[in-house]
């Protein structure tokens, strides 16, 4: 048996035995149950990846079943494992054990455990199922499992209405993504006459140039195709446009936003788009638009965060910047660098998730920043984790000494890429991209900045006031209110462990691989060998970028966070307007609202009163209802009781049919 | 020429009768106009050669049926007054249904294009008459080819006799009438009859 | 013509018709102390009778399809098909009759005697190939029901109910002679294929009168609409096992003789009268339905449950086609298991001084008092709205199969959304045991006679029923190709 089918399937049954048994068994049953099997995954899936990085694993197709076969529709569960997969397999399950894991102490007093696991592990299963895919059905069915997944944890505390709204926003939104994919999967089949990928992928490049009729106008057959697709993309990685659903998303438990919000989810866009690399290669018009929604996301998720109070949304809007790095780089062509990207990206980012968990465990589930502070002292393990966190994030690491966090390597590629694509667009991307990272390092040391050091500000939250049964006057000149935050239980400090060596290390380890190895690439994606050079030939000014807006936003940070606390209040004021602007994060929720919340009620109300209610309840199940009631009371006043009548009636009956037959 | 007179005669009879059966305003004489219908048909059944079937008509319709019908008519105690009154409400609704399915009924039977009238001979794709007497015949078509029917008829009349009995017969210890039929059966002339012999002008004491 | 074969197909009838003389007698002389005795030599007559039938079900289509005197009868498969129905319905009909009548002190020997003769009378009428056999079994048959319907003397609403199907019922015999005799007329044959080969050389509306005629008649006993005002009142004042009866192996004798004579004899000239069958059909199903909503009376709504049901029969009807048959046969067998069932749990239904239930007062929150019996009559009902995992699902499906397969879409399609209103007063059942609050009280056992009748019913209506679809398939398709060995 292939590992591949453990790997899969482990996940899958794990779910099942723990859903099934829900709380019939105390819940460190279905605790452990998932747990392991997801180590068990995990181990079983950096033997492959490292296989691929040695080079000495051949890609290879495990078929599972046959699944459709209707007329030239054919296709059949299948797991597909090539780098690309492979690469993703360590990522979800190496991120998904951890949490599964940190959730143990992070989860502990909930009385739904099971149910907890049991969603976590199936979202696992089809996270998997979406990147072994082999085909663009299966890819679907792992795309709309994860939808699922994602759904029911992000309002796993449903009797929360916030949760529950969170998670409507985010299937709705990601409905509408997946719309795109959908029509991107039924066009490719016209165009293919298959989904398998193998197949599209080397078809696609045949049919650069063809052109095709769409909503009348002539149009590129692989740009229409290669745009409907990214649409999909758009949806489930939260780029501009479709990300609303990602901030409110942080509704569902801190272990829930690792994992799916910053490691697996998220970068199934990503991942897609790498994964069809030569079709989108021969779709200019396509991966131009990538790469504007990948920078303009860059950059407009990094103004919003730096506005941010609540931890985990900063954190959220640090991962939608995050994958627009990944986009665009995808966009002027180097997908390995996206893929680099979020490789380190899962690493880092859930550290920072879990760490920013962490850190809500200690504060009393108070998840504000401005009721933080001075927690360096107090919870020092977390502090280091979230230290290697924002190094990496930050991108920190110095070009000529060869040394540097996880986020150095892979951001530094990116911007490099960038620039040495030399269209305009990668300028452009370049420059968006540099300006986020000054703003990535200003709001990443704010985040640290407000929470770490600076004197405690905890009894302002109404979280510790609870907790303290004291009130701000009460308390007096002790900010602290008396209260003590502790340090998470083992379960939750190995995870930030291990993610912390991956924040460090796994940029310094695997670069050389991931951004300059053909071979280990092999077929997996379109690997631009050209770009690479360029991309190793730009000036040191553009090598150094990074570190240097780094350091102004380090710079910033400290001055307006530790020096002069007073001057976020001020800039704040006196650039009313953009504030406001950038605090209510560019107003697209309530544009949203207007442009298609509010006539979706007002058309959804005209088809419940007019048409269902008035039309077809009335002249339907209603009025047959009342056809039926006169019928039966007609019925019952017709069976008088005389003799005479029925004899009548017989007779009648009788001359009827006599005069039906001879007309 | 004589016999087409006498049917359309007979006919004409048995229609009428028949409308003053329903019509009568006694019901004594609407049993009086059912005998007379029978008589009619009676002779209908002579004019075609079946004498069997009119002595039938006769002896059993107008001799036993149609008498013992008039006594329960006459024994019955019947409110003409009210039957008629339903009976005029009714009367124009059925008459119309009456006439639409008799219009009906001649159109579509085209009994208005029947051929010659043919008497006293076998027509049709009847089946052909045997070569023997009317009684005979019958005789041979009911206790031969009809045996099962005719047997089955006769369970029929026992389920009406049953059925009567069960409907209508009380048992009951004191009344008049009872019949003890072992008895009966019993009885001999030695325990039943004494010899006596009266004197002239005595009468017998028993 | 030779008697021995005769004798031997007519043998049930026969040996029917002598054991009731035999019981007549032993009647005669016991009185009513026999009446138990009579009772059980009956049911086991009957019996006996069901099983000869079975083993004339596979000889007679061979050789000349069983004819017995000349072609007066046949004993084909079609035949045996309907008599076991017939002789098992009126022998499970018996089982349960004695204790309803025993209360009042009311039950005479001469009910079962009048069974057996009614039975006589169904045989002759589903094996009928002449139509003077036909009438002959028609009147016998109906005659005892008369004289059944009013056998409660004193109780006037029996007495009512007798007398009303008896005046309806002359009506209806005199329209089937009417129409005998016109058929008679115009074909010159009173034998189903010398009426057929008549018909084929020449069918003039003469003789379409005479068909329709024959055919208004027929739809009298199996109370179709419009014919079916009789139905509701006889139901309802007839004593219950009656109202069982009438409903059960009646209806099975009325259908089969109504399939023969539609299929054999007016088998050519289907068009002629399909018209007529499905405007029947269909006022029937909606008549049905719409006249069982709003009744309080469990017989009553019963009684038109029966005419809702005869509709869809008559849908294989409409389709005059071996499938169809096949599909009418079908529901007729399923449909008699779920009336005696039914109408076993109203008998079971009785209040502690034994007088019989029978509105919907009585049996509100039954659930909690007798739960096996609501459960068994929540499976009945299930079964008869055809609801799925029942097997009263399995006999709407075949009909309408039928008639989709004879390409009467339409038909089939209304048939369908009217049954959705019969479901109406089926569920209504269920919401008053289980949901409404109990009332009064009932008695608390039944006896094992009445349970075996209500088990076996509710057993074959329960999803294990569906084991039967093959048998009774092959046994259908077999009984309706004996009019096709016929043509």
């Amino acid at each position: 048996m292939h590992p591949i089918l453990l790997i899969v399937f482990l996940p899958l049954l794990a779910a099942l035995v723990a859903g099934l048994t829900n709380k019939a068994a105390p819940s460190v049953f279905a605790k452990a149950i998932t747990t392991g099997a997801l180590f068990v995954s995990a181990a079983l899936s950096w033997p492959i990846f490292l296989g691929f990085v040695a080079g000495t694993y051949e890609p290879t197709v495990v078929p599972v079943l046959k699944w459709v076969q209707s007329g030239s529709l054919a296709f059949d569960w299948a797991l597909r494992v090539d780098t690309l997969t492979a690469i993703m397999l360590v990522v979800i399950n190496t991120v998904s054990a951890l949490v599964h894991l940190y959730s143990w102490g992070y989860m502990d007093e909930d009385p739904d455990q099971p149910r907890f696991f049991a969603y976590l592990s199936l979202f696992t299963f089809a996270m998997l199922m979406l990147v072994t895919a082999d085909n663009l059905v299966q890819m679907f069915f792992g795309w709309e499992g994860v939808g699922l997944a994602s759904y029911l944890l992000i309002g796993f505390w449903f009797r929360k209405p916030s949760a529950s709204a969170a998670a409507i926003k985010a299937f709705v939104v990601n409905r509408v993504g997946d719309l795109g994919f959908m029509l991107g999967i039924f066009g490719t089949y016209l165009v293919f006459d298959t989904v398998s990928i193998t197949e599209i992928l080397a078809a696609a490049p045949g049919m650069s140039g063809a052109t095709i009729g769409f909503l009348g106008y002539n149009v590129y057959t692989m740009d229409v195709l290669c745009v409907l697709l990214f649409i999909g993309a758009m949806g489930k990685s939260a780029q501009l446009g479709l990300h609303t659903w990602l901030p409110d998303a942080m509704e569902g438990p801190t272990p829930v936003s690792a994992l799916i919000h910053a490691a697996t989810m998220v970068t199934a866009g990503v991942f897609m788009v790498c994964r069809l690399s030569p079709m989108f290669e021969t779709a200019p018009v396509a991966l131009g638009l990538v790469t504007f929604i990948g920078a303009a996301t860059c950059i407009f998720a990094a103004t919003v965060g730096t506005t941010q109070w609540d931890i985990k949304r900063v954190i959220a809007y640090s991962t939608c910047s995050q994958l627009g790095y990944m986009f665009f780089a995808a966009g002027v062509g180097a997908y390995g660098a996206a893929m680099f990207h979020l490789f380190t990206h899962a690493f880092f980012k859930a550290l920072l998730f879990l760490g920013a968990g962490s850190v809500i465990h200690a504060m009393h589930h108070e998840q504000d920043m401005r009721y933080y502070g001075e927690l360096r002292k107090h919870i020092p393990l977390t502090f280091w984790a979230m230290m290697a966190g924002t190094l990496a994030i930050t991108g920190v690491g110095i070009y000529h000494l060869g040394a540097g966090f996880a986020g150095f390597w892979s951001k530094d590629a990116i911007l490099e890429v960038a620039y040495g694509r030399g269209t305009e667009l990668g300028n452009f991307a370049f420059w968006m991209g540099t300006f986020a990272a000054l703003l990535t390092s200003f709001y990443s040391w704010r985040l640290m900045f407000l929470t770490f050091w600076g004197k405690p500000r905890w009894i302002e939250s109404e979280h510790i006031q609870h907790s303290v049964h004291k009130t701000p006057e009460e308390a007096g000149e002790d900010t602290t209110g008396g209260y003590h935050p502790h340090e998470s239980p083992l379960t939750m400090l190995i995870p930030l462990g291990v993610l912390s060596i991956g924040a460090v290390l796994a940029g310094q380890v695997f670069a050389p691989t991931f951004l300059d190895d053909a071979a280990f690439w092999g077929s997996s994606i379109f690997y631009n060998e050209p770009l690479i050079h360029a991309m190793h030939n730009v000036p040191y000014l553009v090598k150094y970028a990074a570190l240097i807006v780094m350091v102004i936003g380090l710079v910033v940070a400290w001055y307006a966070y530790i020096k002069d606390t007073s001057i976020p209040a001020k800039t704040a004021e006196q650039l009313g307007p953009i504030y406001r602007f950038l605090y209510n994060k560019w107003y697209f929720d309530e544009l949203y609202h207007y442009l298609f919340v509010v006539p979706a009620f007002w058309l959804g109300r005209q088809f419940w009163k007019i048409g269902d209610v008035g039309t077809i309840d009335r002249f339907g199940p209603n009025g047959i209802a009342w056809v039926v009631e006169k019928g039966s009371v007609g019925a019952r006043k017709f069976q008088t009781g005389y003799l005479y009548s029925y004899a009548l009636v017989m007779l009648l009956g009788l001359v009827a049919a006599i005069t039906w037959v001879l007309f | 020429m004589i016999q087409t007179l006498a049917f359309y005669l007979f006919a004409a009879l048995v229609i009428a009768s028949a409308v003053m059966v329903i019509m009568a305003r006694n019901p004594v004489h609407s049993v009086l106009w059912l005998i007379l219908a029978f008589f009619n048909a009676a002779g209908l059944m002579v004019l075609v050669g079946a004498e069997f079937i009119a002595a039938l008509l006769l002896i059993v319709y107008v001799g036993a049926v149609a008498v013992l019908f008039l006594f329960v008519v006459m024994m019955l105690d019947i409110d003409f007054a009210e039957l008629r009154a339903g009976f005029v409400k009714n009367f124009p609704l059925g008459i119309a249904i009456a006439l639409v399915l008799a219009a009906e009924l001649i159109f579509g039977i085209g009994a208005y294009q029947a051929g010659q009238l043919e008497l006293g001979v076998a027509s049709g794709v009847a089946a052909p008459a045997l070569d023997a007497s009317n009684t005979a015949s019958i005789g041979a078509v009911l206790y031969r080819d009809y045996v099962f029917l005719f047997e089955a008829a006769g369970i029929i009349l026992l389920v009406a006799m049953v059925g009567a009995i069960v409907l209508t017969h009380r048992r009951t210890e004191n009344a008049r009438g009872q019949q003890d039929i072992s008895r009966q059966v019993r009885r001999n002339p030695d325990e039943a009859t004494v010899m006596k012999q009266p004197e002239v002008g005595r009468g017998v004491d028993l | 013509m030779d008697y021995a074969t005769s004798f031997y197909f007519t043998a049930t009838e026969i040996g029917l018709s002598l054991c009731g003389l035999a019981l007549l007698l032993v009647a005669g002389w016991q009185g009513n102390k026999s009446a138990r005795m009579v009772t059980i030599i009956s049911v086991a007559a009957l019996f006996g009778a069901a099983i000869f039938s079975i083993g004339l079900f596979d000889r007679a289509t061979g050789e000349v399809a069983g004819r017995a005197f000349g072609d007066l009868y046949r004993a084909d498969a079609f035949g045996s098909f309907a008599k076991v129905l017939i002789y098992v319905a009126a022998a499970a009909v018996l089982i349960v009759t004695p204790r309803f009548f025993e209360r009042i002190d009311a039950y005479r020997a001469e009910y079962p005697v009048l069974m057996l003769f009614n039975a006589v009378g169904m045989g002759m009428m589903v094996s009928a190939t002449d139509l003077m056999t036909l009438y002959i079994g028609l009147e016998m048959s109906s005659l005892s029901s008369y004289v059944l319907a009013s056998f409660l003397r004193n109780d006037e609403r029996s007495s009512e109910a007798g007398l009303k199907y008896f005046v309806l019922g002359a009506l209806a015999s005199g329209i089937i002679l009417y129409g005998v005799s016109l058929v008679y007329g115009f074909t010159g044959s009173t034998n189903y294929a010398g009426i057929r080969a008549a018909f084929e050389a020449s069918f003039s509306t003469g003789a379409l009168f005479g068909v329709v005629f024959v055919l208004a008649g027929l739809a009298f006993k199996i109370s179709a609409v419009p014919f079916h005002m009789w139905t509701p009142d006889v139901y309802e004042g007839a004593p219950t096992p009656v109202t069982a009866f009438f409903a059960s192996a009646p209806k099975v004798a009325a259908m089969g003789m109504l399939l023969r004579m539609a299929m054999d004899p007016f088998g050519g000239e289907a068009d002629a009268w399909r018209q007529i069958v499905i405007f029947a059909a269909l006022a029937s199903i909606v008549v049905g339905a719409l006249g069982a909503i709003g009744q309080q009376n469990l017989k009553r709504l019963l009684a038109y449950s029966s005419i809702n049901n005869v509709g869809f029969i008559m849908i294989g009807l409409a389709a005059a086609t071996p499938g169809g048959v096949a599909g009418a046969l079908t529901y007729l067998a399923i449909y008699v298991a779920m009336t005696i069932g039914s109408f076993t749990a109203l008998l079971m239904l009785r209040a502690p001084d034994g007088t019989n239930l029978e509105t919907f007062a009585d049996i509100s929150g039954l659930s909690t008092k007798r739960p096996a019996l609501a459960w068994s009559l929540l499976a009945l009902m299930f079964s008869l709205a055809g609801i799925p995992p029942l097997f009263g699902f399995w006999g709407k499906f075949v009909v309408f199969q039928a008639a989709v397969q004879a390409d009467l879409v339409a038909l089939a399609a209304i048939g369908i959304a009217a049954s959705v209103i019969g479901a109406f007063y089926y569920l209504k059942f269920i919401k008053v045991m289980f949901f409404d609050e109990p009332t009064r009280e009932v008695e608390a056992t039944s006896p094992v006679s009445h349970w075996v009748v209500l088990g076996i019913c509710v057993a074959i209506m329960s999803p294990l029923g569906y084991l039967l679809t093959v048998p009774l398939g092959e046994w259908t398709a077999q009984a309706a190709a004996s009019f096709v060995a016929a043509m």
